[in-house]
């Protein structure tokens, strides 16, 4: 049609992808830094996103409780299940092999996926988006207010992640842990404590994914592997512990996806997605912005 | 010596009975059912468990069939394959069910066809793919329920070549309904004359479709067929209000979901699909023929699950009524059932069935009533 050129084609294209990638990214981080603090994938932080999405759907539409509000209690409850989720079946775990840790988070994964039903039912459910639905026009291409929220809290989180590892006495006791466990305890940091923490902000960072794209794809119980899997891409991508890394990664992702759907073809969106994953694996296993020798050393 | 007639007596007593039991009261009339009521297609089965139980209940309120208490033997796929198929052969050789409704799922239900065929159990699948009862002469044991795909691909090419629309664009969701419907799309476009301008998909995580949707645009297709079963399909009308698209958008009778609609908001106004006349009840002429069922179904449905009414579900009340009639024709032999299936006639939910030897759905175009959503209801369409 004429009313559309290369240029907010293109521009629409960026737009879709940026979005897209913002969850890969999101997802990705909350995988990081639970890696981070124990060495394992925590496979249940698909369930996290459900969880944050259904609990604030709930809040917001049955409790009429609002927007503001319902965002930050749904985080929290999220966090607090993260924080049960460790104390319960992390911490009493007497040697904890990368493998047995692995295994149990499939197993709370399951759990969390079937308390979600029970509550939730099977229904997906949708709520409407944070401040409408009527799209900006930016040189010809448009974008949706909810987009809008998803970059923004995603800048926000970035900030405040930086600033939390950077410049508080428990953020830097993470990294310490993460970097030398042993070194970290023998200088009196509780690195038991740590993992607690990296499951607090990892489920609060999964929560808050799932809040702010419920109003876009609707959330049912089911979700969560689905939504971990492109996350756990990102993460692998940007370079596994690598929390920039990751959103880097995640957005590139999403933006390659886009343009890949919108000039070659939709149906090899996914297969660009892995093939660009193969190649990262093949050329620089540690990821992008991971470096080979940084590698050994883990840092958020 | 008294102690010993006693005993005795109570003995012979006790065997007498339980030898005249099963004469003195009618057998009950086993029948099995594959639902998917856990899993990722829980909302299939379950409205199909409801909806079963219900109607069984009804019956044997109502005294039974012929004085025989209907009794389901309900198994849980989990709209998995291997659990579909054992559970077939469970159904089958250890509660020697006479008749099996379900599975809900395709390829459940082309999972468990071997078996009903070698073991001579009729059965009345509860799912959508066409495979399931063609070839006619490999599907002897096999009937279903539900609407046919290609009739649903007809129906809006009929619509369309009535507006004068001959160059389409589709985009589908990548399950299996996506697929199986892309391909009816493809594959009936000739006989329409329709041209597929631009043939997109999309995965059931996507959060935004305006690539595609861009790429279509510039197409030039003057509609849009949206296939899909699953919430991702909703977005689809939200981001064609997003970039000002304005064609005609079709969806399939996947859209056959308030969820759904309620997701798109304002932008599934206009929206046009065939679906099942359950979705409308209200709406449907009240000369037509399966108004008072579908009245009947939803109203009982509605008041006792406190839920809303699921075509799904409607499927199930279809296959077991079937079930019923038959049983109540010609006993609980498991042949003859299935011969008299194949003459059965049935006004049901899903449309009015005619089985025939070659014929295992018994359902044409017809069954599907063109639908549009107006204010966020599901109507008729007028025109």
């Amino acid at each position: 049609m004429n009313h559309s050129n290369q240029f907010s084609d293109l521009l629409q294209f960026v737009f879709m992808g940026i979005q897209r990638g913002s969850i890969y990214a999101l997802v990705a981080m909350g995988f990081n830094i639970i890696y981070n603090a124990t060495g394992v994938i925590n496979f249940a932080q698909g369930e996290f996103v459900v969880l944050g999405g259904l609990i604030m759907v709930s809040m917001t539409t049955m409790l009429h409780v609002p927007i503001v509000v319902a965002f930050f209690l749904s985080t929290l409850v999220v966090m607090i299940a993260g924080v049960i989720m460790e104390r319960f079946t992390i911490n009493p775990v007497k040697e904890p092999g990368i493998l047995r840790l692995i295994i149990i988070t499939i197993a709370v994964s399951i759990l969390l996926k079937g308390i979600a039903m029970c509550i939730w039912g099977k229904d997906s459910y949708h709520m409407d988006h944070f401040s409408g639905d009527t799209p900006f026009e930016i040189f010809g291409a448009t974008i949706l207010p909810q987009t809008l929220w998803i970059i923004g809290i995603l800048v926000i989180i970035v900030f405040f992640f930086i600033l939390f590892f950077n410049h508080t006495m428990i953020g830097k006791s993470m990294r310490a842990c993460a970097i030398n466990r042993d070194a970290a305890r023998l200088v009196g940091i509780n690195d038991r404590l740590a993992v607690m923490y990296s499951f607090a902000i990892s489920a609060g960072i999964g929560a808050i994914a799932g809040i702010i794209i419920t109003p876009i794809i609707q959330m049912d119980y089911g979700r969560g592997a689905l939504l971990g899997l492109k996350g756990f891409g990102a993460a692998v991508v940007g370079g596994l512990g690598n929390s920039i890394g990751a959103v880097v990664a995640g957005i590139i992702l999403g933006v390659i996806e886009a343009l890949g759907a919108g000039y070659i073809s939709s149906h090899y969106m996914d297969a660009i997605a892995l093939l660009i994953l193969l190649i990262v694996l093949f050329l620089r296993p540690s990821g992008i912005m991971g470096s080979s020798e940084a590698s050994r050393l883990k840092d958020f | 010596m008294n102690r010993k007639l006693f005993c005795f007596t109570a003995v012979s007593f006790f065997m007498v009975m339980s030898a005249l039991t099963p004469h003195l009261f009618a057998e009950d009339y086993k029948v099995g059912c594959l639902f998917s009521i856990t899993g990722s297609a829980s909302w299939l089965g379950e409205p199909e468990r409801n909806t079963a139980e219900m109607i069984a209940e009804e019956i044997n309120k109502a005294g039974g069939i012929n004085g025989h208490k209907l009794k389901l033997y309900i198994e849980d796929t989990q709209g998995d394959n291997t659990r579909a198929v054992n559970a077939t052969k469970k159904l089958i050789k250890k509660d020697k069910v006479c008749a099996i409704i379900g599975p809900s799922r395709s390829g459940t239900s082309m999972a468990v066809i071997p078996i009903v065929q070698a073991e001579q159990i009729p059965l009345i699948s509860c799912a959508g793919a066409e495979v399931i009862v063609e070839p006619v002469q490999e599907r002897k044991w096999v009937f279903k329920t539900p609407q046919k795909d290609s009739d649903c691909v007809k129906r809006i090419y009929d619509h369309l070549t009535a507006k004068g629309i001959k160059d389409i664009g589709i985009i589908s969701g990548t399950t299996g309904f996506g697929t199986a419907g892309r391909d009816q799309l493809k594959a009936i476009a000739k006989e329409y004359g329709m041209n597929i301008v631009a043939d997109e998909t999309y995965s059931p995580a996507d959060t935004d479709m305006t690539a595609q949707l861009v790429k279509i645009r510039n197409s030039g297709a003057k509609a849009l067929v949206n296939w899909s079963i699953v919430p991702a399909q909703s977005i689809v009308p939200k981001n064609m209000k997003q970039l000002k698209f304005d064609i005609p958008l079709y969806q399939s009778h996947g859209f056959g979901n308030v969820k759904y609609v309620e997701a798109a908001g304002p932008a599934a106004d206009g929206i046009i699909f065939p679906g099942g006349r359950l979705l409308c009840v209200d709406s449907v002429s009240d000369d037509n023929p399966q108004k008072a069922v579908l009245k009947q179904y939803r109203d009982a449905y509605e008041a006792r699950f406190k839920d809303k009414v699921s075509t799904f579900g409607g499927h199930a009340y279809d296959s077991l009524w079937l079930v019923i009639n038959a049983l109540k024709a010609v006993g609980d032999d498991p042949a003859k059932i299935r011969d008299y299936l194949e003459t059965s006639t049935l006004v049901g939910t899903g449309g009015v069935f005619k089985f025939s030897p070659t014929d295992h759905n018994g359902l044409d175009k017809n069954a599907f009533e063109m639908i549009t959503i107006k204010n966020g209801e599901f109507v008729v369409l007028k025109d």
